[in-house]
């Protein structure tokens, strides 16, 4: 019997306030790190931050498919992508539309593009999954360059931030910051709470034993398309809000490199952890952004692919993943 | 000793007007510095194009004038855009609200310099755009605050083509890559080419970007045309050159109209596979005297010789802080008034001004890639034809559909 079932038979109500103290600590650290969020566009330049929040929203997106079904999507991009286009178009073409009203199309639009993906692609596992979604990535980067709404290779600029539920004006970098990080809590919040629910608890079971999971009598694909889904709906989500805060949306967000940056991004911070991709996200932008302007700037995609390296050869679990365990060893 | 009130009187005015004026002069500049921002690839595609050369010839411009302008010390700095237009936006929006940078250029990639030119024209800055080879920046996607310097699209399809019509050069067979970029360079190309009294009689678009040009290749072979334009760029048009080479194109009496192609490109493939290539060059570092003096002193800096969007980096940031100079201040307003005031004329531009639309119209060349056994040297490579006047080379205001013009 492992020490754990010993406490449960021993004592049942030291396990309960055990873990009722892990959550308050848990709720602890996470307002903490909110009142950090609040704080920080009175100490950093908002722009900048706005840019993490959206990569780690798509990164989180991406985790959730990669950390929790085991599902590794090397098409991330396309969802990204699409939210961006969708909300760009709209906000641009018609000036009565406000920010909120594009962000959700655009968010729709990408939730529509995963259920057409995730029908074709969960059949398969594994390498073949990740190539059927490169696929299918690459056939929307050939429609993005050709379809006349998104301006091709020029891409599509001048959208408005414009004016949040008619009345705050977006124009305003700290205004933005807010909005941004109130998408940002909203994405992060449902996909938290997805992991934790039952729901989560058997797409762990998937990614652990699929055929196990079968033979509970679990309908796994209809589960995995749903993860799929909730992925690429956050996943365009970040894409729309992207667009809204720098006014553009370009083939960059497109090209399959975006879909290898996104999987730098949640290896280095943790892969299947919460906030993992948040810390991978942080630090891959701000690495690119300080290292663009400093004499290294050549030397950009060598360091990242350096990093990569190292982070997989000695800390597989990633940045947070390792501080996680090292927690655990020392203060439990 | 004792003053009396009227000499105290005029000494605190005169002090005071002193001090006003000094102020004075100082406010004309922002923060008392001129702050340039260089933004470019400086590590993918486009880096040996501008990159670390173009903030060379900047330094090289900023030294030149001395390093200072009425007393306000001049400041670069520069950033990699890795060709992505938000990283450029980004890049931009932080130098302008927290380093109040007062213009930017370099500017390579066609989709930074439009999302650039639109973030600058949102916060009232200046942008000049050395390396873009689009002409939407000053057509449909023009604002008052920006310029477009070296070249575009428009002098590059229309100088090549004409020159190569008019020397019997009138059936073409094009290859067109497969987007919006490579659709207008060719439907340029055929106009010219049909109202110069060719004719297209053929033509194959291939998807963006393709490594393997060998079909593509063959059909051009096959359709018995004399000349294959090339409407494509970067990577796409060096390996075209490669395979054609490679098939014997041009040895069997084709010959090939490089769209969009670049000194450092046709040093990178070698005259053997280029040579007697036709091409449009905004400048040519071996053109004439004062050109290959500047050439020379850059070539001590980087060990390369200058492309022209190199030379257009360094002539632009000249023109412009004459301009801060002339006008007294870096208010961008007054600065882009004051410089389409005064002609260019160094040994970059020749005839050279800034219409309304943003386009620096100057001279341009038609350019014939040397052969081999022509070269003298590894950076002696084209052999200048002809001049195209400045006023013929662009796109006339006549057709512009910039929202500044009035038609």
């Amino acid at each position: 019997m492992t020490q754990s079932q010993h406490e449960a038979i021993a004592a049942p109500s030291m396990v309960v306030e055990r873990q009722r103290r892990a959550k308050q600590r848990r709720t602890m650290f996470y307002l903490a790190l909110i009142a950090i969020g609040l704080v920080a566009p009175f100490l950093a330049y908002p722009v900048f931050l706005m840019k993490i929040l959206c990569f780690a929203l798509f990164a989180c997106a991406f985790n959730l498919l990669l950390g929790y079904a085991g599902l590794l999507s090397f098409g991330h991009a396309a969802f990204l992508a699409s939210g961006g286009y969708v909300t760009g178009y709209l906000l641009a073409s018609y000036p009565g539309l406000t920010p909120e009203v594009g962000i959700i199309a655009g968010t729709f639009s990408a939730t529509l593009l995963g259920i057409l993906f995730g029908v074709l692609s969960i059949r398969r596992q594994g390498i073949y999954f990740a190539m059927v979604t490169l696929a299918l990535a690459q056939l929307m980067f050939f429609v993005y360059i050709q379809a006349p709404f998104t301006g091709g290779e020029d891409g599509l600029h001048g959208v408005p931030r414009g004016e949040l539920l008619g009345f705050i004006d977006l124009s305003n970098n700290v205004a933005m910051y807010y909005f941004v990080f109130a998408i940002f809590l909203f994405g992060f919040a449902l996909i938290q709470r997805a992991v934790h629910s039952p729901f989560g608890q058997v797409l762990k079971a998937i990614r652990e034993n699929e055929p196990r999971a079968v033979s509970l009598g679990y309908n796994v694909d209809a589960y995995k398309l749903l993860a799929f889904v909730l992925s690429a709906a956050i996943a365009g989500l970040a894409g729309s809000t992207k667009t809204v805060v720098f006014q553009l949306a370009s083939l960059t967000d497109a090209h399959w490199h975006m879909s290898g940056e996104v999987i730098l991004m949640t290896l280095l911070g943790g892969v299947g952890t919460l906030l993992g991709p948040v810390m991978g996200a942080s630090l891959v932008v701000s690495l690119q952004h300080i290292l663009a302007q400093s004499p290294l700037g050549n030397w950009v995609s060598v360091i990242l692919g350096i990093i990569f390296v190292v982070c997989v050869l000695s800390f597989r679990s990633g940045i947070v993943g390792e501080l996680g365990k090292m927690y655990r060893k020392n203060f439990k | 000793m004792t003053f009396n009130k009227k000499t105290l009187a005029c000494c605190v005015a005169a002090a005071a007007a002193t001090s006003l004026m000094a102020s004075n002069a100082q406010a004309q500049m922002s923060d008392d510095e001129v702050r340039i921002g260089y933004l470019a690839d400086m590590s993918g595609t486009y880096r040996d194009l501008a990159g670390p050369g173009g903030l060379t010839a900047m330094e090289m411009a900023v030294e030149d004038f001395g390093g200072s302008v009425n007393g306000a010390p001049i400041v670069i700095s520069s950033a990699d855009d890795r060709n992505s237009a938000d990283v450029g936006a980004n890049t931009v929006r932080g130098w302008i609200d927290e380093d109040n940078v007062d213009m930017v250029g370099g500017l390579v990639a066609s989709s930074v310099s439009i999302a650039v030119s639109n973030v600058i024209e949102e916060n009232d800055g200046l942008a000049i755009v050395s390396g873009s080879a689009a002409s939407s920046i000053t057509n449909e996607h023009c604002t008052p605050n920006h310029i477009h310097w070296v070249y575009d699209t428009y002098p590059l399809a229309n100088g090549t083509a004409k020159a190569v019509v008019d020397q019997g050069g009138d059936s073409w067979f094009m290859l067109t890559a497969d987007y919006a970029f490579g659709h207008a360079l060719e439907a340029d190309v055929t106009s010219v080419v049909e109202a110069n009294g060719g004719e297209i009689v053929g033509g194959v678009r291939h998807p963006f970007p393709t490594n393997d040009f060998s079909s593509y290749i063959l059909q051009a072979q096959g359709s018995g045309a004399k000349i294959v334009g090339l409407a494509n760029a970067g990577s796409d048009t060096v390996n075209a050159i490669t395979t054609a080479s490679q098939f014997g194109l041009t040895q069997s009496g084709q010959q090939l109209a490089g769209l969009l192609i670049f000194l450092n490109d046709v040093h990178a493939l070698g005259l053997e596979a280029t040579q007697n290539l036709l091409l449009t060059t905004g400048w040519y570092w071996d053109m004439d005297d004062q050109s290959r003096e500047w050439a020379e002193r850059y070539y001590a800096e980087e060990e390369r010789m200058p492309t022209m969007v190199q030379a257009g980096i360094y002539s632009s940031t000249m023109h412009y802080l004459k301009a801060v100079e002339a006008a007294g201040t870096d208010d961008p307003e007054t600065v882009r008034a004051q410089m389409a005031e005064m002609p260019i004329d160094d040994f970059f531009a020749r005839n050279g001004r800034i219409r309304e639309d943003g386009r620096m119209i100057h001279d341009m060349y038609l350019a014939q890639v040397k052969t081999p056994e022509e070269s003298t040297g590894e950076w002696d490579l084209y052999e200048i034809l002809s001049t195209i006047p400045a006023e013929e080379a662009y796109r006339p205001l006549s057709e512009s559909q910039c929202e500044l013009v009035q038609n």
